[in-house]
């Protein structure tokens, strides 16, 4: 009787474990991430998925139209530079967070002061260490003073700086929001099971003169599932309905799925070698202005798009993303895909066999292998060492690597400041150390007037070129599949837009 | 005995104890941890400023004696990824993995002791051969392929089963047989041998000569007597499976001890792969030593010897 009982317990379970199908007819978008966020925080998250979740639940002071890159008002209904370290703000009223707590320059205040002192360990430092602290003028007029000139402060406003309730908040702190996020936003979170899901709820209660879209689909459920393959079956067998950074082999597979379609977006991660002409460097033959320039006519990065990187990305000719304010290429030399050049400038230079170099390297590695087979074609014979982005890092920080397959995906902030200063600022990733381009980054992160910035920036790009001190390749792409059911679209920042997102 | 198991006991410490220095030091030289922290992008002063505010600028002997001492209260620490006391993670995600470990085991008995009996009974015939090409392949197979062509016949195109989670008892039958196949081998193949050890015995053939019948003899007689080597093989096939875990669940997106592990590794999160370590490490040893206490009272030569 026992064992009878026992047997008819697990066919129950097993019938009760109906997989539950994704799509348009519940009005439930499922989708897929393979990262778990440290925290829902966004604070004190360095994942792309938690970010994604972030700009679900909460709101900015200011917006940025990811289709005209224009700023709008959000939370904030005006602001303006007072000096070149001050901003104020206006604020809008009649916005509730989603535990019915109304927003006001308290929010903001708490929201700035908490995250910017480091005491709070904060773990995105970088998006908040520019502000020195916020005051309250009015109930609904802030300002935020800057530790020092920051002009791509409106950039970070309107990406990572989110604005959080300032009574839940000081109560619950970073673990509770992290455990129950309360925000503004359009989609409020409804249920977490860390490490496992997240579901979420459309805000009836949005305000309507936010510049984002009302949310039309009602019910958002996010999975993590670690294995790309798994995710792709969930996502055949109608498990899911999204997912994304599916590898370039597994995109072109599903695309021959009847009911799936695979989109590529561009990314804002730019891909170069790094090429150090310090002191210090242990590749002296990089010093020589020929070899760089070599190395630069050596890859046929239109080859290299089509065959190895796939649809979606382009190539760059200066280091940085094209979109992103103050990027240009305007006067900057082109090098264009010349084998013959590269040996005849390697000659000149006294290699004319060519020489042996350590090549470092971390992500795409058949990019890297690529890039091998074009440096050999001009006789420059690598010694491939792949490792750990961190090791890579501080090899080439410590002086110990001197050529390699870089990448940046400058944070998805849309300003140059985010991305070149990073390695041509003396800090300790700059090899290159160039004062001349220090001196005009310099000019470009310090002004508040857009004309000056954007002509410092380009001059900068234009002598890095000139110098050939990098090889700029191309942005990489990140492929996207969903059912046919849904209408999304994709950006240059990898912020998938769910607010926008409609079913067809 | 109880010298033997004092002896016995002493021993498993130690080794619980070197593993996880091991683990610790080899974590420690592998990367540097504030690095890994601070992540893509962070100045030298934020680097040290992580150093300085998680105690990493110590020598590495004297944070070992601190997380040993914390540890040995129960105090595991903190996640560094997570921010939440380390204990509380692994101990939320235990039972997905025991439950794991537990119907794998069970799947992995029901396959191999009948099909280890069956070629016992059928040497060298195309019986046995079956279940050597089934073990063979059992062991050959990485566990990670099965278990995607397990996704993608009984998940994706029969739909008998989800693909993915944890949620419900049937989310665990596909992990399981995978876990099972990885486990089942080397079951399979000791039972084999230790059945044809003892059927080839005198008692076995007294029993037949006496007229029991057939299943009488194979499994009131015989299977009784093989099966003792496998229960202990069983024991640390478990251990196995505990480790192997760590890619079935990762696969199957099941919230186990496995999937935390990858994550840790993941994100260098060294207090939580530490734990993780230490945890598997004594499941195994607690096991083993079990083994050899079974082992010391069954067979008086092995304590004595």
């Amino acid at each position: 009787m026992g064992k009878r009982i026992l047997a008819a317990a697990l066919v129950a379970a097993l019938c009760i474990a109906a997989p539950s199908y994704a799509g348009k007819r519940d009005n439930t978008l499922r989708i897929a991430g393979n990262q778990v966020p440290e925290s829902l925080d966004s604070y004190f998250n360095n994942v792309r998925l938690g970010v994604i979740i972030a700009h679900h639940v909460w709101d900015h002071l200011i917006y940025r139209d990811p289709k005209t890159n224009e700023y709008k008002a959000a939370l904030a209904t005006s602001w303006k530079w007072v000096d070149e370290k001050t901003l104020e703000f206006e604020l809008r009223r009649g916005v509730r967070f989603h535990n019915g707590e109304p927003f006001d320059a308290d929010d903001v205040v708490y929201t700035f002061n908490f995250v910017s002192n480091p005491a709070n360990k904060a773990v995105t430092q970088q998006n908040v260490n520019w502000i020195e602290k916020a005051e309250k003028l009015e109930p609904f007029k802030v300002r935020v003073r800057l530790r020092q000139p920051f002009p791509a402060a409106l950039e970070y406003l309107a990406g990572p700086v989110l604005i959080y309730p300032n009574e839940y908040y000081a109560k619950v702190g970073p673990k509770g929001m992290s455990e129950k996020p309360v925000g503004s936003g359009p989609y409020k979170v409804v249920e977490h099971q860390p490490g496992r899901l997240v579901r979420f709820e459309r805000n009836a209660d949005y305000f309507k003169e936010s510049p984002r879209p009302q949310p039309t689909i009602e019910k958002l459920e996010l999975r993590l599932i670690p294995d790309q393959n798994t995710q792709a079956a969930e996502l055949m067998g109608k498990g899911l309905d999204w997912i994304f950074n599916v590898p370039p082999d597994q995109a072109k597979q599903l695309k021959s799925v009847r009911d799936l379609t695979v989109v590529a977006g561009e990314t804002m991660r730019v891909v170069w070698l790094t090429l150090a002409t310090h002191d210090k460097t242990p590749t002296a033959v990089l010093k020589d202005i020929r070899v760089r320039k070599a190395l630069n006519h050596a890859i046929d990065r239109q080859a290299m798009l089509k065959t190895v990187v796939g649809e979606g990305a382009r190539v760059i000719h200066t280091l940085c993303f094209p979109g992103q304010f103050g990027c240009t290429d305007e006067g900057a030399p082109r090098y264009s895909y010349d084998p013959a050049k590269a040996k005849a400038l390697l000659a000149e230079a006294g290699y004319p066999n060519g020489f042996e170099i350590d090549f470092y390297a971390y992500r795409e590695r058949h990019q890297t292998e690529a890039m091998i087979g074009y440096l050999r074609a001009i006789g420059v014979r690598t010694n491939l060492r792949y490792m750990q982005y961190a090791a890579m890092r501080d090899a080439l920080r410590e002086g110990k690597a001197g050529f390699g397959h870089q990448t940046w995906g400058s944070f998805s902030v849309n300003d140059v400041s985010a991305g070149t200063p990073v390695f041509f600022k003396f800090t300790l990733d700059d090899v290159n150390r160039d004062q001349r381009v220090r001196d005009l980054l310099d000019a470009g992160d310090f002004s508040v007037k857009p004309e000056v910035r954007r002509v410092a920036y380009k001059n900068a790009l234009a002598l890095i070129a000139e110098q050939a001190y990098v090889v700029p390749l191309y942005s990489l792409p990140v492929y996207y599949a969903h059912t046919k059911d849904l209408d999304f679209r994709p950006y240059p920042d990898e912020l998938p837009r769910f607010w926008e997102a409609r079913w067809k | 005995m109880l010298a033997y198991t004092a002896k016995r006991a002493l021993l498993a410490a130690l080794v619980a104890l070197t593993v996880s220095a091991a683990c610790f030091m080899l974590v420690h030289l592998s990367t540097d941890v504030a690095v890994a922290m601070a992540g893509e992008g962070a100045r030298s002063e934020d680097i040290e400023f992580v150093r300085k505010q998680y105690g990493f600028d110590r020598p590495l002997a004297v944070q070992y004696a601190d997380w040993l001492g914390r540890a040995a209260r129960g105090d595991f620490g903190e996640s560094l990824y997570f921010r939440t006391p380390v204990g509380a993670i692994v101990w939320a995600r235990l039972p997905t993995t025991l439950l794991l470990g537990a119907l794998a085991m069970a799947i992995a008995l029901a396959l191999s002791i009948p099909l280890g009996v069956l070629a016992a009974m059928r040497p060298n015939t195309w019986v046995d051969r079956l279940t050597l090409v089934i073990a063979v392949v059992g062991q050959a197979m990485p566990s990670f392929w099965f278990a995607l062509v397990l996704i993608l016949v009984f998940g994706l195109h029969l739909g008998w089963l989800p693909i993915s989670g944890s949620e419900t008892l049937a989310h665990f039958v596909l992990p399981a047989i995978a876990l099972a196949y990885y486990a089942a081998p080397a079951i399979m193949r000791l039972t084999r041998s230790g059945m044809l050890e003892v059927l080839a015995s005198d008692y076995i053939r007294t029993a037949r000569a006496k007229g029991l019948r057939r299943p009488a003899v194979l499994f009131k007689h015989a299977l009784r007597n093989a099966i003792i080597p496998v229960v202990a093989l069983a024991a640390v096939q478990l251990g196995f499976m505990l480790g192997g875990s760590v890619v079935i669940e990762t696969v199957f997106a099941l919230n186990g001890v496995g999937y935390l592990a990858w994550e840790a590794i993941l994100h260098n999160d060294f207090p939580v792969v530490q734990a993780i370590v230490l945890l598997v490490a004594l499941f195994y040893i607690v096991l083993t030593f079990l083994a050899d206490l079974a082992n010391g009272w069954l067979d008086p030569r092995i304590r004595i010897g």
